[in-house]
């Protein structure tokens, strides 16, 4: 039966505990090599010294997620919370074509990775519609043309520009 | 006059117009769409704002800050979902209207009550900007560090029920802001010897990496969901008159946000919150609301509108930001060297008015682009929420490694976006993380300077605005402690009377009792519908 404490509870229950022990964990271990990661300088004021700060954000993290941990209705790692964790691995498979794309841009070109990029992963979520593939390949375009031709934001063109004769090449790097 | 006519020729360029335009219907777009909402949409703008001129890149993120409010209240009531967190309270009266077949009176409504709320927070702010010019010198180090630090405090004590987990994240958020190489002594901090750490951990990647890509995330490993949209017909002026039969809830709802949105940390929330109570206990119709009352709808709008330009007080008058989207133009300041405090209204008061009089015109553009494509504006809430997540993964790209062309700045992104999704599962907060490294930036450099000038400890708040502030952060723990106990107490007593209620047998017993009553009915039923043949 749900408890008064579990029921007001904010948030779902799967997951919390474990986020509690992680959270607190790394507090500590950060915490503990405070000696060997800040600096005490001698005749210097406390609020000036290098390890002052550092150490308030560590302190309140261990202070107050130690408190998190102990104020938590649940004590126990139940199924949920094994599905919830599985739940926040599935998220690394998108930080990998994420990262992936990051790495291939340099390489490829920020036009001809987006073009590529868009589609692919929207028909890895299911999309196989022509549609939605023909609106994904738009989307890629209006994109690299907005920040790249529009805005000026800086990305580097792609190293096989290289390979494009003079004038195509100029116009590819700068536009594209 | 002169100032007026000096701010006027801020905002009489092409490129300040056109801003205008772009951040006013861009808002209202990513307001509309469930699912993205301005954060998203901010972080991944920042860096290409700025390659712009300061008063055209903030216009930009002020008109999507401003105007995303107006168009979150169309998915709201059009199919009970809000396009921005700060809508969930429309739903609340929106919908309902919806359901008995007023969506046209409701968006109206909504509309006029955002338009009124938006353009009485700006005016009320003109006219404070001269105060706040006068009030603004008088904070030093001190008072600054102290404002920072009240900043925190409400930052953590707002976030009801977790106070601990936001003020453990305040505190990752400050320590995150010390990673790297400290200001004064050149001291490597948290570095583990990395060279890519030494630069320090940059807030735009955090911002996209916790905003951003964790929203990305979230679509991405979510299910699509089918979305029904209700037929417009007729016009939508309706609400403007509706409006004028309550200028009473409309005046104090707005007033709420101007007040709110001042203080850090408290924002569009609690101002919601505190008018449609507000609202709700002066109604000679209290029992309406929840259930399609215009004045419930008046007071969410009004109150979330009248926010954002009040929400730019702390940030212009002390560079203090009150939350995550005012920390993150912060940044756009300081990119172009301006630098927001006391200094910016002594030398700058025209590129503040102008600031204000953008937002100004802002609502009213907004308020005429609503008017005229809210038909075709309806559609865009069916955009199928993985395909929002490709889109919103690709755009993050261009966010992060625009900034330094750094595949490594993407990968601590990614670290930060796979930790923000964790938090949003588990529904914990996020904007703790960015306060935290804003305002303990800010902390750390006014106390050193504070600290050089105090010999001892009460020196510190000698100062009438220091005191001021030292009070208020009492006064704030103060009444937080008192509400934890009296939260504590009634836990017990719900505890207890849940250990003496009657036990399963009872249950059982009550079940049975429903059991046997259905049974009765169904045999009546079936002897009337007999008698009946």
């Amino acid at each position: 039966m749900t408890t008064e404490r579990e029921r007001r509870f904010v948030g779902p229950r799967r997951g919390q505990l474990l986020f509690a022990l992680g959270f607190l964990l790394i507090s500590v271990i950060l915490l503990a090599q405070i000696g060997e990661q800040t600096r005490w300088v001698n005749g210097t004021q406390l609020a000036a010294q290098p390890r002052f700060w550092p150490a308030v954000g560590l302190i309140m993290m261990v202070v107050m997620g130690g408190l998190h941990l102990w104020r938590l209705p649940w004590r126990r790692v139940s199924r949920d919370d094994r599905a919830e964790t599985w739940r926040w691995a599935q998220a690394l498979e998108f930080a990998g074509w994420f990262m992936a794309y990051v790495l291939l841009v340099p390489i490829l070109g920020y036009l001809p990775m987006t073009l590529i990029f868009v589609p692919a992963l929207a028909w890895r979520m299911g999309y196989r519609s022509r549609a939605i593939l023909a609106i994904s390949l738009a989307f890629a375009f209006a994109v690299v043309v907005l920040f790249k031709s529009v805005l000026s934001v800086r990305i580097p063109g792609g190293l096989v520009y290289d390979y494009l004769p003079g004038a195509v090449r100029s116009f590819f790097i700068l536009n594209f | 006059m002169e100032l007026l006519a000096e701010s006027l020729s801020i905002l009489a360029r092409w490129d300040v117009v056109l801003a205008l335009l772009v951040g006013s219907v861009g808002g209202v777009l990513i307001g509309a769409i469930p699912g993205v909402g301005p954060a998203v949409a901010i972080a991944i703008l920042l860096p290409a704002t700025f390659s712009m001129d300061p008063i055209v890149g903030l216009t930009v993120l002020l008109g999507i800050y401003g105007s995303s409010m107006y168009g979150g209240a169309i998915p709201a009531i059009l199919i009970n979902t809000p396009g921005t967190a700060v809508n969930a309270l429309t739903t609340y009266d929106g919908y309902p209207m919806t359901a008995r077949g007023e969506p046209r009176r409701a968006l109206s409504l909504a509309y006029s009550a955002s338009f009124f709320g938006g353009v009485f927070s700006v005016i009320c702010l003109i006219l404070f900007a001269p105060v706040l010019a006068r009030i603004a010198p008088l904070f030093g180090s001190r008072e600054i560090f102290l404002a920072a630090l009240l900043g925190i405090v409400l930052v953590v004590v707002a976030h009801r029920g977790q106070t601990l987990i936001a003020g453990a994240l305040a505190g990752l958020g400050i320590f995150i802001q010390t990673i790297g190489l400290e200001p004064v002594k050149y001291s490597q901090r948290y570095t583990f010897e990395q060279p890519f750490l030494s630069g320090g951990i940059d807030l735009i990647v955090v911002v996209l990496g916790l905003f951003a890509l964790s929203q990305a995330f979230i679509l991405l490993t979510s299910v699509d969901e089918t979305v029904r949209t209700t037929r417009l017909r007729g016009g939508l002026f309706q609400g403007l008159r509706e409006l004028a039969r309550h200028p009473r809830v409309a005046g104090v709802s707005a007033s709420f946000g101007v007040v709110m949105g001042m203080i850090p940390g408290v924002g569009e929330f609690t101002a919601q919150f505190m008018s449609y109570t507000y609202a709700q206990r002066s109604s000679k119709r209290p029992e309406d609301f929840g259930h399609g009352s215009s004045e419930g709808l008046i007071a969410a709008e009004t109150a979330n509108n009248a926010v954002p330009a009040a929400a730019m007080v702390p940030l212009l008058a002390l560079g203090i930001p009150g939350e995550a989207l005012t920390a993150m133009m912060l940044s756009v300041f300081y990119v172009h060297n301006v630098v927001p405090g006391p200094g910016l209204f002594q030398n700058d008061m025209d590129f503040i008015v102008a600031l204000y009089l953008a937002l100004l015109i802002l609502n009213v553009l907004v308020l005429a682009f609503l008017l005229i494509a809210t038909r075709p504006l309806v559609q865009v809430v069916k955009i199928p929420n993985r395909f929002l997540g490709v889109c919103i993964l690709t755009l993050s790209f261009v966010g992060v490694y625009s900034l330094r062309n750094s595949a490594t700045d993407c990968l601590i992104a990614a670290g930060f976006g796979i930790f923000g999704y964790v938090l949003k599962r588990l529904s914990l907060p996020i904007v703790p993380i960015i306060l935290g490294m804003v305002l303990g930036g800010i902390m750390e450099v006014k106390l050193r300077a504070g600290m050089a000038r105090v010999r001892e400890p009460f020196d510190f708040i000698d100062r009438p605005v220091a005191f001021i502030l030292f009070c208020l952060i009492l006064l704030v723990l103060g009444l937080h402690a008192r509400r934890v106990w009296s939260e504590a107490r009634d836990l017990k007593g719900a505890e207890e009377q849940l250990r003496h209620r009657p036990g399963r047998f009872g249950g059982l017993m009550a079940r049975r009792m429903g059991a046997l009553e259905k049974a009765r009915l169904k045999t009546v039923r079936a002897r009337h519908a007999r008698r009946a043949k």
